[in-house]
């Protein structure tokens, strides 16, 4: 077993859970909301990239420009119209409603393209492979994911910390009443915060879905990977996440090097380990 | 007492206090009529042998295993506050326990039922001691780690038909009953016992010392705390009650369908997902709401049995708008509407001899 080529793998492929779990992540911080149907969200972008690809014959990366702004688009009337009414009271309502959400697409999806296994064609650049010092050769894909991962992270960070809007997004979740009394329109502003979640959704769910395979089914399984992510990461913090991811990363790199059945069970032992014996995370940053 | 009390007068209603003036009521009008209703309504169904084909048995078996999952679910989530996403873990160990026992070491069926509930009793205490420190929502999405982990195990376990699964043989299932008419009365009677029984240890609990504390932390954690109860280990205790009640069905459904898998035993849709519909549809926190629930949910079922996976999603839809515009359920609105307790776990308090 090659462990230095399994700490790579692991690392790139902590890149993309992630991008799974920055949305989750950002509306759990601004709102407490903690959205079951995020996993099905990111599908649900796969398969708008799907259509677009099929419909317009465009490269996948190129579907980006209108996965986004549907998804952001949806994010923003999603949380306007539905979620914003179950906020403030009881975790049941948030809970119970986007749980509904997620059987909802999930079975809307599988009606409107049945239970096929897809997959978007990326072209030649998924063959290229980069030898990296050290002799490891790795896909060019998974590079660019990590990549955009980190571009993704840095620019949220810069957007919460040196902006306007981030500005109102930390001062609504640190205490909503004072901020509305400042001027905030909070249902507004947690309206952005959801598109804005979306966004990395959609980002998260077209390279995913480069990656490999989805199916309606796909989506519960992708909000696992991105809760384990930011529990292991610890709550609320942003590079957190991505520490979280690439520990589940590499946990289930190690698993698949034992055995492809391993992969998934390795991860959720990692996350079940971590919990016992470090509950908030390795970085904790907000007190749930 | 010669000047006559005001009722709102707290003096007054001290002093009718201390003469046990007043009545701790635990029953209503309804609720009595309701118990007659009941035991007059389980004897027709105790007799659907004499009256119904299969196929009706076949329907009241699947309505009494929901009814029972959706009780045990209400009780975790709707008084304990514990949302939990990861029953099917419960389910899947009951099967699997029943599996296991019956073709290991040759227990008769209905005795594996039963190591099946303490056998998921048991594997409850290590998994809250790890789910327990994640909150809320946070706690639904361990709860369901948890359950898909041990999927993957159980799809490891060649000796139980690894990702295959296996079946009972023929010598198990003919130790229940050699003659299969006797047999699917046998195992009818044994879905109606169970749904009697987990109601029944619901409604017990409910009404106990521990149902006050659990209706007490239902409405506020927070202030229940502060008063002294101890949340820890009455939401501990509820966790393992449920479990092993979810144990039993779980061994008793795979016993009915006597094929088991781990996709099928951890299937969060056919165990989860479905029965969270009912209890948010019939009601949360209410003993009636989930019967209610599961009604709507076979009505809808059999209705839309042409359509795909379309029920799910009308299913849904109803869901979402009934936490969005109706928390309570339609038991809820039924209930307000006509004042019905049919399972009476309140304390009612009443006069005896009013002030004159």
């Amino acid at each position: 077993m090659n462990w230095y080529s399994i700490l790579v793998q692991g690392t790139l492929l902590g890149g993309l859970y992630a991008l799974f779990a920055i949305g989750l992540s950002l509306t759990f911080g601004i709102m407490r909301l903690v959205n079951i149907a995020h996993g099905d969200l990111i599908t649900l972008s796969a398969f708008v990239a799907l259509m677009a690809v099929d419909m317009l014959e465009l490269h996948p990366l190129v579907s980006l420009a209108i996965v986004i702004p549907v998804m952001f688009g949806l994010g923003y009337l999603l949380q306007r119209g539905v979620l914003n009414f179950t906020l403030g009271g009881s975790i049941l309502p948030p809970l119970l409603v986007t749980f509904g959400l997620s059987v909802i697409i999930q079975n809307v999806l599988l009606e409107g393209f049945g239970a096929d296994m897809r997959r978007l064609n990326a072209g030649p650049i998924e063959i290229e492979s980069v030898t990296l010092p050290g002799g490891v050769t790795v896909g060019l894909m998974p590079i660019i994911v990590f990549a955009i991962a980190l571009v993704s992270l840095g620019g949220l960070q810069y957007l919460l910390y040196r902006t306007r809007l981030g500005r109102a997004f930390r001062a609504a979740s640190d205490d909503p009443a004072s901020a509305e009394l400042m001027g905030i329109n909070k249902n507004h502003l947690y309206a952005l915060a959801m598109g804005l979640a979306l966004i990395f959704t959609a980002l998260a769910g077209v390279l995913f879905a480069m990656r490999t395979s989805v199916d309606p089914a796909s989506g519960p399984i992708r909000l696992i990977f991105a809760f384990e992510a930011i529990i292991i990461g610890g709550l609320g913090s942003l590079w957190g996440t991505l520490i979280g991811g690439i520990v589940l990363g590499i946990a289930q790199s190690i698993g698949a090097a034992f055995s492809v059945q391993w992969q998934i069970l390795a991860g959720h032992v990692a996350f079940l380990v971590i919990l016992l014996v470090k509950p908030d995370g390795l970085f904790p940053r907000i007190k749930d | 007492m010669s000047t006559p009390a005001q009722p709102l007068d707290p003096n007054a209603t001290h002093a009718a206090l201390a003469q046990d003036r007043f009545r701790v009521e635990r029953s209503t009008h309804s609720s009595r009529v309701f118990a007659l209703v009941l035991t007059l309504g389980m004897a027709v169904l105790a007799a659907a042998p004499w009256w119904g084909d299969p196929g009706t048995m076949q329907l009241i078996t699947e309505m009494a295993y929901y009814l029972a999952l959706a009780q045990l679910w209400n009780l975790l989530a709707g008084y304990a506050g514990l949302v939990s996403v990861g029953q099917q873990a419960f389910v899947g160990l009951g099967g699997y326990t029943l599996f296991a026992v019956t073709d290991w070491y040759g227990v008769h069926p209905l005795g594996g039922i039963v190591l099946a509930g303490l056998a998921a009793g048991i594997a409850s205490v290590p998994i809250a001691m790890v789910v327990f420190r994640l909150r809320g929502a946070y706690f639904a999405v361990g709860t369901w780690v948890v359950a898909e982990s041990l999927l993957l195990v159980f799809a490891q376990i060649t000796r139980l038909g690894g990702g295959s699964g296996t079946s009972l043989t023929p010598q198990i299932v003919q130790s229940i009953a050699a003659d299969r008419g006797v047999r699917e009365m046998i195992v009818y009677w044994v879905a109606l016992a169970l749904v009697i029984l987990v109601t029944g240890a619901v409604y017990i609990l409910l009404r106990s010392r521990h149902g006050l504390a659990l209706t007490a932390i239902r409405d506020s954690e927070l202030a229940s705390h502060s008063l002294g109860v101890d949340t820890y280990r009455t939401k501990l205790l509820v966790f393992v009650v449920t479990a092993v009640g979810t144990g039993l069905i779980g061994a008793f459904i795979f016993l009915q369908k006597l094929r088991i898998s781990p996709e099928a035993a951890f299937s969060v849709n056919d165990w989860t997902v479905v029965v969270i519909f009912m209890v948010v549809i019939g009601g949360i926190g209410t003993l009636e709401g989930p019967i209610v629930g599961m009604l709507v949910y076979f009505a809808l079922r059999e209705l839309l049995a042409d359509y795909g996976t379309w029920y799910l999603i009308l299913l849904g839809v109803v869901a979402v708008l009934v936490m969005l515009k109706a928390r309570e359920g339609l038991w809820g609105l039924i209930a307000r509407r006509f004042n019905l307790q049919l399972f009476p776990v309140r304390r009612n308090l009443t006069r005896i001899n009013p002030p004159r």
